[in-house]
Parts: C-alpha cells; structure tokens; sequence
C-alpha cells in the first residue's frame, strides 16, 4: 500500500534531523563512490520519494539475507528508511500470517501493478515444483506471478543470485536462482552469504535514486562488486612480498600474512568486503584470520576446497601422473620393440656394399 | 559455462587430463629412443663411459671460452630465459603449492614481486630470443613451424601469469583460469614438440659424454 | 650385385639410427651454436654449412620411420617423404664442407654428437651412389691396390732401402713376434718418408721390436671417409690378419688423424670382435718411452714452435696430453694456439675433403681460420702429428703467402736423440 507522506516528510515527522539525513546520503555516496555533488541529488531524489510498494518473496533460503540487513547496529538511518518503505510482504517481518499475508500480497500487486519491487532471496526448485510451497503455491509459480508486474527485481543473496546452497553438488531439488527463470525483467544481483548489510540497502537506494544501476556480467552493481577482495585487501602487500600463513594460528597467521595458501579465494571474488567490512566496519574474514570462501559468486560451495588455494589443481594429480607413467611404459615398450623390429628388419635388408656398388650412379 | 565453472574446469579435469599426456607421453618418447639401443663399444677402452656420459651432464652447461665470444648472444639470452623460467615456476609460492599438492615436496619461495621482475625479464629475453631467430641468417635457415610455436606456447603462461599478478583486463576467475590453461597446452604440446629436449638433452649428453669418455676425452 | 640405389641408400639410413641419433634428434632446439663451431661457417657465412642442417635427411629419416608422429604425418600426407633428390642436394655439404672433425660435437649446448650423425649418415649418401667421385677413386684404389693413393709394395720397398741407406737404419719388414707393428700412411710413404727412418732411429735407441708387414702397409682407411662400414671392415680386416699373423703386441698408427680412429676406435666394431693386440698411436708409444725414460736426447729445439692437433689425434682420438710431454721434451720455446688441444681448429682437409677436389677452394676458404689461429701467436715452425695435416697445412699457408715450416713430431723428436 503507498502511503502519501514522502520519505522526507516521514523523516522529520520522527525527528531526524537535515544535518543527519545528509549524513547518511554523504556516506551512501562515497560507498557508491560518488563525487560529493552527487549528494545533493541523493538528498533531494529520497527526501521527495513516496513509498514504493516493496514485495519481498523468501524461497529456499536460510533467512540470513534478513538477519543480515535487520542486524545493523547504528542502521538507524536504515531501520527507518526500510520502516518508510511499504514493505508489503516479507515472510519474517510481516505481522500478518496465513491466507492474510497472501491477501496482502495480491492487494499490493494489484494497487502498484508495473511499479513495486520485487526482492527474493532464496533460490527456487525449478523444475520439480514440490520441494518447495508456500500456500500450496510453489516457488516457481509465485515468482513468476510476481514478476509478471514488478518494476524490477532484487536478488538478494547469492542463493536467490546464482542458486547458492541449495545448488550446491548434488543439487537434490533442483534449485536456480531467479535469473534462470525471469527472462523478461530488470534484475539486480546482490549476491553473498550474505550480503553486507550495508550493500543491501545501498543498492536499494542507488536503484531509488538513480534507478537500474550500472551492473556488470553477473548482474551486480558495479559499484558494489566491481572490485575484487584481493584487490582492495589491507594484507595485500604481505601477498606480493610472498609472506604466507601456512596454517591457522601460526607464526604467520599472528603476524597478519596473506592467506593465500589457506584456501582464500579473495583473488577471484567481487564484493565489498574489505572496503565497507562488517558490523558497521568492524572486520571481516580474512581480517579476522580466516581465508575468503568467494561467497559472492557464483557455485562458491562447489568451486574446489575452501581451504585448498586457487593454484592447487582439484583433482588427485600424483596419482594421475603414476598412472601416466605406466601407462607410458607399456605403451612406449610396445612401441619402442616396434621400432626395434623395423631397424633390425633394416639390418637384415642389409646387402654388402662393395666398390663397384659406389661407382654406380642410382 | 560460468567463469567458476571455467576456472574449475581447468583446475580440474583439464589438469588432469593435461598430466596424463605429458606424462605419460614423456615416458613413451623415452622409451621411443632408448629402446633403439646402441651397439656395445668393442674397442679397448681409455677412459670411463659411465664418468665421461655423468661429467658431460653438468660439464655441456658451461660453454667454452671460444663459444662464448662467437655465440654470446644465444649463451646469454638463453640462460637468462632458462633461469627466469626456473625461477618463476618453482620459487612462486602459489607455483610451490601446486608442487607440494602433485608430490608432498615443498620449499621457500622468492618474494612475488621478485618473482614478477623475473617474470618481465623473461618475457623480454624470450622476445629478444624471438627477433634473434627470425634475423639470424643461421637461425632463420634452420627454423620451421615447431620452433615458433613452442616459442608462442612458452610465452603465453608468463604473459598470462604477468595479467593474473596484475589483475589487467579480466576478471580474476578467468585470468588465473587463462593462465593455468595455458600451463596445461603447454604440458600437452611437450612431450610432441622441441619442448621434450629439457629431458631428452639429458640422454643426448650422456652418449656424448660416454662416447667420448670411452676414448679418454672428457667432452 | 644391385648396384648402388636410393632403396639401399635409405635403408642403410634406416640401419644407422640408434638411440643416441635419435636422442640427438630429439633434443636439438635449432640454436645455431654449431654453425659457429665450424670452419666452413666461420670463414664464409654461409648458413647451409650449419653443421645440424647437413644432417637434414637423416633428421627426415628418423621423424618419418622411428617417431609416431612422423609415421603418421608421413601416412596422411602431411610431410613430405625423403627423395633421391635430397640426398643428391646434400652430398656436397656432407662430404665437402665436413672432415669429421667434431668441434660441433664438443659445443652442442644439449649434446649432440653431430660429428658421429654426419659419418652415419654418410653409410645412406654411399649406397645411394652419392658420394665425391673424387673419394670414390681413392676407395676404389684402397681396396684393390691396397692403397688410396695407389702406393704398391715395390714403391715402398724402394723408400725402405732409401731410409736404410740415408739413416744406416734397419727396417723390419714381416718380423714375426716382434713388439710392434708399424702401419704407414701412404702419404708418409710418398712424401714424408723421413717419418720411416724416424722410427728406425727411436726405436733403435730405446730397444724396441718392430716390424712393417707387407701385406698390410698401409693405414688409412678410405672406407671411414667415404662411409661404407663394409669396406672400411674389409681394410682393417687386412691389418688384424697381418698383426695376428705375426703375433705382434701392439699394432701402431703412425701420423695420419683418420688412420688412428679407424684403427684405434672403429676397427673391432667394423669387424665385429676385438681385437687380441692394442692398438697406440706412435705418440703415445713415444710418451712411453719418454715417462720410462728409454728417450735419450742431445738437444732441443729453439725456435719458436706450437703444436696443431689434429682432430681424430686429440678431440675424436684422446691422445692430448702425449704430444705436449714429448714437445716439452723436446722444444724450449713451444707455445699453445689460441684454443687448443680438445678445442683446436680443423686444417679443413680430413674426413675425406683432401681427396675431393670439388672441394678444393671451400677447403682453402676455410683454412683462414687456421691462419687466424697462427696469427695470433707468431711462430717459427708448426708441429702436427697427422701427414694429411702437413700437406694441407702447407698448401694452406702458401695460399696465404705465408712461411712457415710444418714439421712431424716423430721426427723433430729424432732429429734430437743423442745417438752414437
């Protein structure tokens, strides 16, 4: 339901001041990395916003994606943007339950039909329509029905984004994410197990304020995930100096070393994690000792040990390069007793040559 | 295919399937020329074949005075591209990990951003080695196809490893999945190509050494 | 007999290939380096002489019958099959810009043994009839005569009793259970006779046995040059029946480079057992006798000397050290050529070239760079211990212009001897 106050007037209504309001569009926009006149237009753009009607859909999740955003600790700013935006259906914020949740929902689609957006997170059974239902409606089927009259939609998470857990080997439900099944709407990716808190809302903004923002080949927000951890990582400087840990708490590790040879799969990883960081800035992974598990792409479950680095090959290659060799020596016996044979054949071809022989032009 | 998958794939099947030809195929060329045999030497003997065929093993690294000063640039530029290439596959920590991953054997590393000077300084031998080849009235006789081919396919993993250090116009994922797919074209191309001479040469020395040690010359 | 043919010319490719050429094979990564080993490269430039391109066909041969890819490519149509054409191309660059001298062979950066690939590939050019008409007369003259430059019993006789008179010198001929047999070089005989009275003397002061035999005289085996395995055995089989014959202990090769490889190196494998006496050198029976003190000399040579080695002597024959003990016996003033010894530089006429005179004006091209070598040292005289090297060396020189003597050490050695 849209509600007529804008979100400015709703922000003065609940006494947050012009000084603070600015802050928060100040720090959007560096996070966005936004030139400083920039924040005028953000400033304007939210304090003008009616609420737009969000319909927010949970599939096979873990509700992480939730826990995340709701667990901000000075989200204040956020709490109240997410309070000011029509959040119409969300199965662990909603109050209402049961067939009136559903009605809810329906009564949302239909009074904003072409302009509420759609936000998933989950990934979906995308065949066998079964494993997963919520009213007795399955996850495909909900989604494309809710697609069909959003403005554009929001994956948030990597399950939701790339299928996620539930994709993971061997895949029993057949799960996809939600860019395997809309083929006909804008989609964002916000992928991460989960995503920064932060991220989320900062993509919600950007796409309020600017619209569809600038997303690369996977569908994320470049400003987001353009970057890559290895990239912006403050252990940098011990990987191209070649100081490692080798294993969990030793010399290296308490010194801060790279962790590359513990499995960290920040060289392949897009996300903000070690510029924005966690828990309002406090740390994250590798700061805290652990290598990255590349949670924001996609199959990150299935793509080789977490704690085997990106150089070692997969598969067991010692054992394959003994193989190897037998299997060279009975093919190179074989063949060397061939080659044997015809130089011996060679041999016995052989007639004395003699004098006259060398006189004799061929 | 996802670039995961991608990447995946080369750390995985590929790797693998990339070791069994170049072993297995290293094994067969082995055997392709030892087993043609040699006639034993019925002449009386001077000199030890076993210590002439082992000293010339070590011995041929070391070029004579007078080679040096007529072929200096192919001595020089050679052993600059040979020891970069040492350098940089077995003293790169990430190279060391895949080395103690295949054997269990493991060693210390160079600093990377060494490992990366080395890296340009080969890469820039192997060109100067290149324009040599094509300029040189004796090289250019002797060249065919082989020879720049297995040029192109020892260039592309430093080229592809100097992209990957430096993160330059890919992403992540497919620049470390380049350069070990190069890698691996280039353990399928040598057991069939020029490339094999970093095992064969050592067969090639030891009867050279043997042979002439026989009589008494140390070669 | 089938005469000579690309079939037998080929197969005998086929036949020489061992693993050592196909080691060599494998592992040549077209460097270039051995272009700069060799004279005809250095002194012309030009790059066909490149020693591993000489040995184009028999690369060819190998690729295409003992590797599986070169079957295969050779199956389906992807390379081309050798030709008679292409031994023919090849016949002068194996044989006239080669002498087997193996300077290749020692700066191969990964080893290969061009040197021994060139005489191998020689036994495929022969069969095919594609070897120097010039060669093909001194073989033929070996063979039938008994020697390459046509050199019968009568004309040696006539040397012997030359020597005999002019040295008051006894020389032996078919003494049985003598020490030594004394092989000579038709060269020796025809021009440097000096070398016969030579030995009579040494020997005669340090009380050594020897003997000549008359039916085998002679040393040099045009069968190695030429490259037919099979008439080079026929040649030396003449020596082992004269030495078992007169059961003598050692046969000797006298100054002449292939001789003492044919002899020394190749002969048991050519015949196929070994032999049941040694074979030396003459310098290295002479640096015997030097270390056992059995060389008495008056004096020494004065002028300034250096030593040329030959290649089938010293690099291909490991005879190095000997010829230096007995010149610093024998010479005050004896200096070494800019690389020496394993490393010493061809005289550009062995292997065969000398009796090829197609390859007469490569062969003195080539010489420049011995010229550059005695150049560098400014000598009075050269010492060589190979008759083929004296000649060649000469006539070298005189194309130069330059003066130089080239004496034998065999005979610097007893012009010196304090004899009674």
């Amino acid at each position: 339901m849209s509600k007529d106050k804008t979100l400015g007037e709703t922000l003065r209504e609940r006494g947050i001041s012009r000084r603070s309001f600015l802050k928060f569009c100040a720090t959007t926009a560096s996070m966005m990395a936004l030139p400083p006149a920039m924040i005028p237009v953000i400033a304007s753009t939210l304090d003008k916003l009616r609420r737009p009607s969000v319909i927010w859909l949970s599939f096979q999740e873990c509700t992480g994606c939730t826990e995340s955003i709701t667990r901000s600790n000075s989200a204040t700013i956020e709490d109240l943007i997410f309070d000011t935006i029509s959040l119409d259906y969300h199965h662990t914020l909603q109050a209402a339950s049961g067939s009136a949740a559903e009605h809810a929902r329906e009564e949302a689609m239909q009074e904003n039909h072409g302009n509420y957006i759609l936000v998933v997170d989950g990934s979906i059974p995308g065949e066998n329509n079964g494993y997963s239902t919520i009213a007795g409606i399955s996850n495909k089927d909900m989604l494309l029905e809710v697609a069909a009259g959003a403005a554009a939609i929001v994956a948030v998470g990597s399950c939701a984004a790339f299928g996620g857990i539930p994709k993971a080997d061997p895949n029993p439900t057949g799960a996809v994410s939600v860019s395997d099944l809309v083929k006909d709407k804008p989609i964002v990716n916000v992928p991460g197990c989960p995503p920064i808190p932060a991220v989320i809302t900062g993509v919600l903004v950007q796409f309020l304020t600017f619209g569809l923002p600038e997303l690369d080949h996977l569908g994320r927000p470049a400003a987001f995930y353009g970057k890559s951890i290895h990239d912006r990582c403050y252990r940098r400087p011990f990987y191209d100096k070649g100081l490692f840990a080798d294993s969990f708490d030793d010399e290296g590790a308490k010194k801060g070393w790279c962790l590359f040879k513990l499995g960290c799969k920040g060289p392949t990883t897009y996300n903000a994690c070690a510029t924005t960081k966690w828990n309002d800035g406090t740390s994250f992974p590798i700061e805290a000792g652990h290598p990255c598990l590349g949670c924001s792409e996609p199959d990150f479950w299935d793509a080789g040990s977490f704690y085997k680095a990106l150089s070692i090959p997969t598969e067991a290659i010692g054992k394959t390069a003994v193989y190897a060799g037998a299997a060279g020596l009975i093919a190179g016996a074989a063949l060397g007793a061939s080659l044997r044979a015809r130089k011996q054949s060679a041999v016995k071809d052989h007639e004395r040559v003699t004098i006259d022989d060398l006189d004799q032009e061929s | 295919m996802t670039e995961t998958e991608f990447l995946l794939w080369v750390r995985g099947p590929a790797f693998s399937i990339a070791t069994f030809i170049m072993c297995a195929g290293l094994v067969i060329r082995f055997l392709e020329i030892f087993l043609l045999g040699r006639k034993a030497d019925l002449a009386e003997a001077r000199g030890s074949a076993a210590a002439g065929g082992f000293r010339t093993l070590f011995r041929r690294s070391v070029p004579d005075a007078g080679s040096f000063e007529r072929s200096g640039f192919t001595i020089v530029s050679g052993y600059i591209f040979h020891i970069g290439l040492f350098i940089v596959i077995f003293l790169f920590v990430p190279h060391i990990l895949v080395f103690e991953a295949v054997s269990g054997l493991s060693w210390p590393g160079l600093p990377s951003n060494i490992i990366d000077a080395t890296n340009v300084v080969t890469m820039i031998a192997l060109l100067a080695v290149l324009v040599h080849r094509i300029k040189d009235p004796v090289m250019r006789l002797l060249s065919e196809f082989n020879d720049y081919l297995v040029w192109f396919v020892t260039f592309l993993p430093l080229l592809t490893g100097y992209l990957a250090f430096h993160r330059i116009g890919l992403s992540g994922a497919m620049l470390i999945a380049l350069h070990i797919l190069s890698v691996e074209i280039l353990m399928i191309l040598f057991p069939f190509t020029k490339l094999s001479h970093a095992f064969t040469l050592w067969m090639a020395r030891w009867y050279n050494g043997a042979i002439a040690g026989y009589k008494g010359v140390q070669s | 007999m089938s005469g000579a043919s690309f079939q037998r010319g080929y197969n005998a490719l086929k036949e020489v290939i061992d693993a050592p050429i196909a080691a060599f094979f494998s592992s040549c990564v077209h460097c270039g380096m051995c272009a700069e080993a060799c004279l005809f490269f250095t002194e012309t430039r030009d790059p066909k002489y490149t020693p591993i391109h000489k040995l184009e066909p028999l690369r060819k041969v190998w690729k295409q019958e003992y590797t599986f890819w070169g079957k295969l490519g050779r199956a389906v149509g992807l390379s081309r099959p050798l030709t008679d054409q292409d031994l023919a191309d090849w016949e002068s660059l194996v044989y006239d810009s080669c002498t087997l001298c193996g300077r290749c062979s020692m700066v191969c950066p990964v080893g290969n043994d061009i040197t021994y690939m060139i005489r191998n590939m020689r036994e495929g050019m022969a069969a095919a009839g594609h070897a120097p008409k010039g060669l093909i007369g001194a073989t033929r003259r070996a063979v039938t005569i008994g020697s390459p430059m046509g050199v019968k019993l009568p004309a040696l006789q006539a040397q012997i009793r030359h020597t005999e008179k002019d040295f008051g010198v006894k020389v032996p001929v078919d003494v049985e259970g003598a020490e030594y047999l004394c092989l000579l070089s038709s060269m020796e005989i025809m021009n440097f006779p000096e070398y016969i009275g030579s030995l009579a003397r040494i020997f005669r002061q340090a009380n050594v046995t020897w003997t000549l035999s008359s039916e085998a005289f002679e040393a040099t085996n045009s069968g190695i040059q030429i490259g037919v395995s099979d008439i080079a055995a026929e040649l030396v089989q003449r020596i082992v029946d004269a030495a078992e014959a007169l059961k003598v202990k050692a046969v000797i090769s006298p100054e002449c480079g292939h001789a003492y490889m044919a002899i020394r190196w190749d002969g048991p494998n050519l015949v196929g057992k070994p032999f049941n006496f040694k074979v030396q050198h003459i310098l290295e029976v002479l640096d015997e006798l030097r270390s056992q003190g059995r060389l008495k000399m008056k004096d020494k040579e004065a002028q300034k000397l250096t030593y040329h080695d030959p290649c089938q002597i010293s690099r291909r024959g490991g005879v190095i050290d000997q010829p230096r003990n007995l010149l610093n016996m024998v010479a005050d003033n004896f200096v070494e050529m800019p690389e020496t010894g394993k490393m010493n530089w061809c005289c550009g006429a062995g292997g065969g070239v000398s009796s090829n005179e197609r390859a007469d004006d490569l062969r003195l091209k080539a010489f420049a760079r011995k010229k550059a070598q005695l150049d560098a040292i400014n000598v009075d005289a050269v010492v060589s211990a190979c008759s083929n090297c004296r000649i060649h060396l000469e006539e070298g020189l005189e194309e130069y212009h330059m003066e130089l003597p080239l004496l034998s050490l065999t005979e610097t050695i007893a012009e010196h001897l304090a004899e009674e």
